[in-house]
């Protein structure tokens, strides 16, 4: 596999984006985070690839 | 006057006078090994075996008691099996492959250590460490009365050392007063707060790890399963974790997690601890303490685990947590590592240098254990916020989704080492070779024919030959190699093709005494044989 895409991937983003702030409502703040807490795991069982997993912790610890 | 430090389970070499402590000077030995617990009793038996002189010096005449290090790996039966003391161990121990996870009750994950055939050993046994030490010692008696070359003195403590250019000079204290001994080489198998360490002193790396963990031993007839089961967040042990696993004489270990912040003295009292079994059990099952115990672990290696002419082996090298039964089966490795090179320097011509290969090799299998053995104390013992999120995450999301279950860790158990990168392998030559076989791996046991592959390769360089030609006998610089030609009338299961050809056709693997590959070619040629010898022995 190559990087990880830094640069505009979901078709609709949008779309998504209110998605995810679906799945949260009604979650108090320690099911929030247990709920994205899964949602890491799930999307980083999906890459797969550690590079790219790698690249991935790299940019969301820079991005503070 | 020799202080006892711990009682011990029964005595197997009470204190004798003898001649060194009349002598007007210092007798010397070859090896002499301080501490007689399992890893130093192991090396004194592999080395005597090999004909080597060594003297076992220990502060007490018998084995300590408790259970303590209770899960024997199959590369440490391998291992015994090699010393000549595997079958009683396995006779007497519970034979186990399968683990079981639950969380409160409900059971999450479960996995199978061993889940290929074609082994002679099983993934582990269950065996108290008393009875391990104890068929150590009789098959070091019975080697003793055929002429090996092993002594052991109990109740002698060393008080003293000093490293000389040729020796080590040590001082000795005995019931009947101190005398000297000199040692031309020695190793410290004194326990994770070796006296001999301390004496030097030495530190160690590492970290400490903020939890106590309860062991109470109970006797109980009980059809439970013969597995290993352990629970995350039991209704018998809210919000922390518990372990059961049975071992020989209906003995059972159970292991309740405590937290940090606890009164030991309370947590020991027998009427609390009995309440915390009988939840566990269930209050309808008869049982009987047999022995209980609080430990905290670190996990932590010295930076050197060579100084000159003294080595470390086993827990006064390094430490692990108990989870993964890194501990005594890392400490086995060790010896098993050592051993042969001793022998080869003192007897057989290598150069010093093999012995710096020690710490090069074991280091390497010390840190592969603390890693392991530190991830699976992160995931029982959350350190923060995040830890924690992400544990229950992964409990949450294995019971749905089978992708978690490689992620929950209830202790990664012990697995031999692979010498990767040890300047004594020469550069894997099989092309499409199996990996598990590769340059530094242990050698992978399969059935053959005339029995298992592990039983015909013990204790000296040996040869394999599959499916090419190779002489029968070969001989470099005083080293004779057994050669063990195999062919596919050998192998009517393939496990060998399969653990030793892979995609090759042929194959020809030069093994080491301790039963680790040293190269792997798919033919015989002599010099390249001879050259990996000499790398395999130190001598570049």
């Amino acid at each position: 596999m190559g990087d990880l895409i830094l640069t505009p991937n979901i078709p609709n983003s949008d779309d998504f984006y209110e998605a995810l702030l679906n799945v949260h409502e009604g979650l108090d703040e320690p099911a929030m985070h247990a709920l994205n807490a899964r949602l890491v795991l799930i999307l980083a069982n999906h890459i797969g690839d550690e590079t790219v997993l790698g690249q991935a912790l790299d940019a969301a610890r820079k991005a503070t | 006057m020799i202080a006892a430090r711990y009682q011990t389970a029964f005595r197997l070499y009470p204190y004798e006078k003898v001649t060194d402590q009349e002598a007007s000077s210092a007798v010397r030995h070859p090896v002499v090994i301080i501490g007689g617990g399992p890893i130093g009793m192991g090396l004194a038996l592999d080395l005597g075996k090999k004909g080597i002189r060594c003297l076992v010096l220990d502060d007490h005449d018998g084995v300590g008691m408790g259970s303590r290090a209770i899960c024997f790996a199959k590369r440490t039966l391998e291992i015994c099996d090699r010393l000549g003391c595997g079958d009683p161990m396995v006779e007497k121990g519970v034979v186990w492959n399968l683990g079981r996870v639950y969380r409160e009750q409900e059971e999450i994950y479960n996995f199978n250590l061993l889940p290929e055939g074609g082994h002679k050993r099983p993934a582990f046994i269950n065996l108290q460490q008393p009875y391990f030490e104890q068929f150590i010692v009789e098959q070091i008696r019975e080697q003793q009365a055929a002429g090996a070359p092993i002594k052991i003195r109990g109740q002698n403590l060393l008080t003293k050392l000093e490293q000389k250019p040729d020796h080590i000079l040590l001082n000795v204290d005995t019931p009947d007063g101190p005398y000297q001994i000199e040692a031309e080489y020695l190793v410290a198998c004194d326990g994770a707060s070796s006296p001999t360490r301390n004496m030097l002193g030495l530190g160690f790396e590492g970290r400490v790890f903020e939890d106590n963990f309860l062991i109470a031993d109970i006797r109980m007839n009980a059809d439970f399963p013969v597995e290993r089961r352990f629970w995350f967040n039991p209704p018998f042990n809210p919000n922390e974790t518990a372990l059961m696993h049975k071992q020989p004489d209906d003995i059972w270990r159970l292991d309740f997690q405590l937290g940090w912040d606890i009164d030991r003295k309370v947590e020991l009292d027998s009427a609390k601890i009995s309440k915390r079994v009988s939840e566990m059990i269930g209050k309808d099952i008869e049982f009987e303490l047999v022995w209980t115990s609080i430990y905290t672990f670190r996990c932590c290696t010295m930076k050197d685990y060579r100084h000159g002419r003294i080595f470390f082996a086993g827990d006064s090298a390094h430490q692990v947590s108990p989870f993964g039964a890194r501990g005594a089966n890392g400490g086995i490795q060790d010896i098993d590592n050592l051993g042969w090179k001793l022998a080869a320097v003192l007897d057989g011509g290598a150069p010093d240098a093999l012995l710096d290969s020690y710490h090069d090799e074991r280091k390497y299998g010390a840190i592969e254990n603390i890693k392991n053995s530190s991830r699976s104390a992160d995931f029982l013992t959350p350190r923060n916020a995040a830890h924690e999120m992400f544990r229950d995450a992964v409990l949450d999301l294995v019971k749905d989704f089978e992708f978690a279950q490689p992620m929950v860790n209830s202790g990664r158990l012990s697995m031999p080492c692979t010498y990767d990168a040890s300047p004594l392998n020469s550069a894997d030559a099989l092309v499409g070779g199996p990996t598990r076989t590769r340059p530094g791996s242990p050698l992978s046991d399969a059935p053959l024919s005339s029995g298992y592959l592990l039983d015909h390769v013990a204790g000296q360089f040996a040869i394999l030959a599959i499916n090419c030609d190779a002489p029968e006998v070969f001989e470099i610089d005083g080293i004779s190699v057994e050669v063990h030609s195999l062919s596919g009338a050998d192998d009517s299961e393939g496990h060998l093709a399969e653990r030793y050809l892979g995609r090759s056709g042929s194959a020809l693997y030069l093994v080491r005494p301790d039963q680790h590959v040293a190269g792997r070619w798919p033919a015989f040629d002599a010099d390249t044989v001879a050259t990996a010898i000499q790398k395999a022995i130190g001598r570049e």
